[in-house]
């Protein structure tokens, strides 16, 4: 492999043609870092990179930059996030050439969720570019080594660029075109939402192969084991573009009183066993949120261990 | 037009503070035809105002007026005769009103009835909807007809975002996604294509970011 865009590992790992395995892990709300090295120490070897949020859900937490720099002391490999929502072009810039200077080398590029979900809802929005323009932005400085506005950059940022895919939010027919469009702006790898409903990400993506995607761009498939009825009923009805189909949360209803949590561990191994299968799909990943420690039964359930070492 | 809401008495009452006699100052543009400030609203303010003030036992006196337009130098000279016999002028104008009265009005006093809020129409009576963000550099065409920069929350130019549900933005229920209509409206055309060009990032220099704006038009200046 010696034409690799980036050299992290996640690249090389779905080069070399593994199922990937990626994770992830939310800062602290705080400057805890003994908790942050804590949490991840659960995902140490369990996973190809660690996804670190980016005040996601429009709640502060520890910046997701300084966040990814302290995994990279502990021996994790980062997926660092950026969202369009708060920073301008000037700030994204100096960001993306920041990471790199300190070693980060995946970098998922996303439009944010809108500050008025959040614990800052009185502040001004930025979305000076949007996550397409992101996604080029980060290929422009990457391949050119050129900014926005087309000034040189002395030292390109070599990251390896990953974008979203909600194949669950509407227009449904529209959503693998706009993932087509990612993939043309420069997306390398693409990490979906969290995937319930079965049917309708086996339909989306029979789409995506139909047009030659996953030959273009590896595409992971999202999973969050659901810890309770009470989570599953919040998602479906209050997280705008997720999709849980009664069936799941009535599976996790009848598993009865203590069983809900490892039923929905069993619901994330089948589809995991499914993915493996699934024509395009190229790896997993696993957002257990705030559930890190139960990253390493998952992953050895799920028989993805140990990691390939490429 | 440019849609504004009243302000709360509450807050009218204490910008007048110890005033004793005011002159609401109303407009005959845009927000008498967004209902807020045209003579009917600087009537029923001045009716407020004096009993509000009747009951704090510190009658006020108010007088009521409304000028052409709040935005023109040649209606702002209407008052120049009348302006001193007031200890303040309430103005019911949008936020351009109150700015042309201080400045052709040094040393008195002007308060803001109003919040201006958008650049909108009325979708129906009594509801109005913002559709421009008065960005100085319109693209419409380019999406259907429809302002993604006003419209979306994220101001998307490659939209939909991932939060696009039932039509309805992310935001709240009772936003629409306009990039679902804007999509929707694409694909019924058979214009798939024209949503695949990428739209690179906006140049904000013509919008508010490049600092306050001026239009000057040459063949019209003496």
């Amino acid at each position: 492999m010696t034409d690799l865009k980036s050299g992290s590992n996640l690249e090389k790992v779905l080069r070399a043609g593994h199922f990937a395995f990626t994770g992830e892990c939310g800062p602290p709300k705080g400057a805890n870092v003994e908790h942050l090295k804590e949490k991840v120490a659960h995902l140490k070897g369990m996973v190809d990179a660690v996804n670190v949020t980016d005040n996601q859900t429009a709640v502060v937490r520890m910046s997701s930059w300084a966040a990814s720099t302290i995994l990279l002391q502990e021996g994790i490999e980062p997926n660092f996030q950026m969202v369009c929502r708060d920073r301008n072009r000037l700030a994204i810039q100096s960001d993306i050439l920041g990471v790199y200077a300190m070693g980060i080398r995946n970098m998922l590029c996303l439009s944010g969720d809108h500050q008025r979900f959040g614990n800052h809802p009185e502040a001004k929005n930025v979305y000076d570019i949007d996550s397409m323009q992101l996604i080029s932005l980060v290929k422009k400085m990457r391949d050119e080594g050129k900014f926005l506005n087309d000034e040189e950059t002395d030292v390109a940022p070599k990251l390896f660029i990953g974008a979203a895919s909600n194949p669950f939010a509407d227009p449904f027919e529209f959503r693998v075109h706009r993932l087509a469009k990612k993939i043309q702006a420069g997306a390398d790898f693409i990490q979906t939402q969290c995937i319930y409903n079965m049917d309708k990400f086996r339909e989306f993506m029979k789409m995506a192969v139909d047009m030659g995607l996953h030959e273009k761009c590896h595409i992971l498939a999202g999973v969050t084991p659901m810890k309770s009825v009470g989570m599953a009923q919040y998602m479906a009805r209050m997280v705008p573009g997720m999709d849980v189909p009664q069936s799941v949360v009535k599976r996790l209803r009848e598993a009865g009183k203590g069983k809900v949590a490892e039923e929905g561990i069993k619901y994330a191994l089948e589809q995991i066993e499914e993915f493996k299968e699934m024509e395009g799909v190229a790896g997993v990943h696993l957002m257990a949120i705030e559930w890190e420690h139960k990253v390493p039964e998952i992953a050895e359930r799920a028989g993805v261990l140990p990691r390939p070492v490429v | 037009m440019i849609v504004a809401d009243r302000k709360p008495l509450k807050e009218i009452l204490e910008m007048v503070g110890d005033s004793k006699k005011v002159l609401i100052l109303g407009c005959k543009g845009c927000v008498t035809v967004c209902n807020v400030g045209g003579n009917k609203e600087v009537g029923i303010l001045a009716s407020t105002l004096k009993i509000a003030r009747a009951k704090e036992g510190r009658p006020l006196e108010v007088e009521e007026k409304a000028l052409e337009r709040q935005c023109d130098p040649e209606y702002v000279d209407q008052i120049k005769d009348i302006v001193e016999d007031y200890d303040a002028v309430i103005s019911m104008a949008c936020g351009v009103g109150p700015q042309f009265l201080s400045e052709r009005y040094p040393g008195k006093r002007f308060f803001p009835a109003v919040n201006t809020t958008f650049f909108g129409g009325a979708v129906q009576h009594g509801i109005w909807e913002e559709r421009c963000a008065g960005c100085g550099a319109c693209g419409i065409h380019h999406f259907g007809g429809l302002c993604p920069i006003a419209r979306c929350s994220k101001s998307l130019l490659n939209g939909p975002c991932g939060g696009s549900a039932d039509g309805k933005c992310e935001i709240s229920k009772d936003v629409v996604c306009i990039w679902d209509l804007i999509v929707k409206k694409k694909m019924e055309e058979g214009h798939l294509d024209e949503l695949m060009i990428f739209r690179p990032p906006k140049v904000w220099t013509t919008a508010r970011d490049g600092g306050p704006r001026k239009s000057v038009r040459e063949e019209l200046v003496q």
